[in-house]
């Protein structure tokens, strides 16, 4: 009930009477108001209901505040024309989805006069004082109206998801099917319009590759430094903790990353996604040498005579997933032999093939 | 004169089956002629595999490192396909070494014996194995199996005859 407010009746010059009932009662809830028997009447922009008692009390709800209506068996005694009534409930039903409110709008609540916007007139002492008063509060005024505007914008749109919703469910009990692509793509844009912000996600670049694509622009730029800093290369996993670390909100979720990564040499970005046997993925700078990693691998290894995995990544400040590719690399190639023991798994020299 | 052990023996990844291909080859070449050259040291001419394992050879206390039973089984069949090894038995716990093959008994013991101009001569397998005359001789001390191999290759080459006697085998060489 407490939409409606206290109305004069009188209707607006953009608007229509569509139709008026006779003998309704309003009830708040369960409760019945005070407002017993009255006259209701349909416009385009509002509903409103006059007590046939006292002309004087008059309240009205705009329609566009009416989200849902439904109808409900009318209690005891009725005195009231279920033909008409239904008339009215169809007539509501139809100003409700025409919304013509809509394009033409009323005025504001307020009736301000407009010469008081127009220019500043200048006046000192105590009615200069009052005016600026007045000033202040038909500024206010205006801003409240623009907020309710705003308000009254939002619940359309609530009211349109809530439609939205409804068909959605009822098409689930249904079962008819998926939603549409038409009703997937409104819900989004209402989720854009209630001011979700977006940075690259897949609202705004879609879903699929071009969002992957985007997705890797970024990352380029992102990841350049870091793996400067690192030699050159990162496991993926170090990546998704640097990247969504960086992000705060809107994480990325792993295959979106893998899949941003795969097009690093598509894009003929400085960077490149590189999977080892073992299936451990890195990225990795077009710029690193494989060559140079392995041919100082090996001096590492003949320096120390023998290292493992653990040994070498403490020498070269790497992680030991990433140095074991290395080594294992280093073998794969014939330059490593490997020792593996209950003592662990040691790398040496291939001096199987360098001695006779 | 006491075994040398090749530079590999003392080298761990010798007893780690290595993943690369190439390295692998090399290391089973490696394998195979540290155990020929060991079995034709302390002449053995028979393999079981349950004492192989704790053969020095294949267990190295002094590194501790010993390779694994997959790991000689490997071997033994690279032996196998070069010829220097037969499976006695199909469960494959006894084996035959041959660190000489039996084209190359026989053709060692057909120098002796044209050396000594007892060609056309018959001989008994135990004569020629444990005699005292072939006592030197690299082949003395050679198992029957061996020896009957060997004088089957050279029967085959036309060089000697096997003939069953009355109380064995003996040989007569051309």
């Amino acid at each position: 009930m407490d939409r409606f407010t206290w109305s004069n009746g009188l209707l607006e010059m953009n608007e229509t009477l569509v139709i008026q009932q006779r003998g309704v009662k309003l009830y708040d809830g369960e409760d019945k108001a005070k407002l017993d028997v009255g006259i209701a009447l349909l416009s385009t922009h509002q509903l409103i209901w006059r007590d046939l008692k006292n002309h004087e009390c008059c309240i009205a709800i705009p329609l566009s505040q009416i989200i849902y209506f439904e109808e409900q068996a009318a209690g005891i005694g009725k005195s009231q024309d279920p033909i008409l009534l239904n008339f009215l409930k169809e007539r509501l039903t139809e100003e409700l989805s025409q919304k013509r409110w809509e394009s033409t709008p009323m005025s504001q609540p307020i009736p301000t006069a407009t010469n008081s916007q127009t220019g500043r007139t200048r006046a000192v002492g105590i009615v200069g004082i009052e005016r600026k008063i007045e000033e202040r509060r038909k500024e206010t005024e205006k801003n409240i109206s623009e907020v309710r505007r705003e308000i009254r914008w939002r619940e359309t749109r609530a009211k349109e998801m809530v439609e939205l919703s409804r068909s959605i469910a009822n098409k689930i009990k249904d079962k008819q099917g998926d939603i549409t692509e038409d009703e997937t793509i409104r819900f989004k844009s209402y989720l854009l319009s209630m001011g979700i912000a977006n940075p690259v996600t897949r609202e705004t670049h879609g879903s699929g590759t071009h969002y992957h694509l985007q997705l890797a622009k970024q990352l380029g730029d992102i990841l350049l430094a870091p793996l400067e800093e690192r030699g050159g290369m990162m496991a993926l996993t170090e990546v998704y903790c640097l990247v969504n670390r960086a992000r705060g909100m809107e994480l990325l979720s792993p295959e979106d990353l893998v899949n941003a990564c795969k097009m690093f040499e598509s894009l003929k970005q400085p960077l490149r996604l590189r999977i080892f046997d073992s299936g451990v993925m890195v990225v990795q700078l077009q710029s690193h040498s494989e060559e140079e990693m392995i041919s100082s691998a090996l001096d590492n290894v003949t320096d120390k005579g023998s290292l493992t995995a653990e040994e070498f990544a403490k020498l070269l400040g790497l992680s030991v997933l990433l140095s074991k590719e290395r080594l294992l690399l280093a073998e794969k190639m014939g330059h490593l032999c490997r020792d593996d023991s209950v003592e662990g798994l040691r790398f040496y020299p291939n001096l199987f093939n360098s001695q006779a | 004169m006491s075994f040398e052990w090749p530079w590999q023996y003392n080298f761990p990844p010798f007893f780690t089956l290595q993943p690369n291909v190439d390295t692998r080859q090399k290391q089973l070449a490696a394998w195979c002629s540290l155990a020929l050259s060991y079995c034709r040291h302390h002449k053995l001419y028979t393999l079981g595999i349950m004492e192989v394992q704790e053969c020095p050879v294949f267990n190295h206390k002094n590194i501790d490192r010993k390779l694994s039973t997959e790991a000689i089984l490997i071997v033994f069949e690279e032996l196998r396909k070069k010829g220097n090894l037969e499976w006695l038995d199909k469960n494959k716990t006894q084996c035959l070494v041959m660190w000489r093959r039996p084209e190359e008994w026989g053709k060692l013991i057909y120098q002796w014996v044209s050396k000594n101009g007892m060609v056309n001569t018959v001989f008994t397998l135990y004569e020629l194995a444990n005699g005292d005359d072939t006592e030197s001789e690299e082949f003395h001390g050679l198992e029957e199996w061996m020896l009957i191999r060997s004088l089957q290759a050279l029967q085959t080459d036309g060089k000697a005859e096997v003939i069953t006697m009355d109380d064995g085998k003996g040989v007569k060489f051309f």
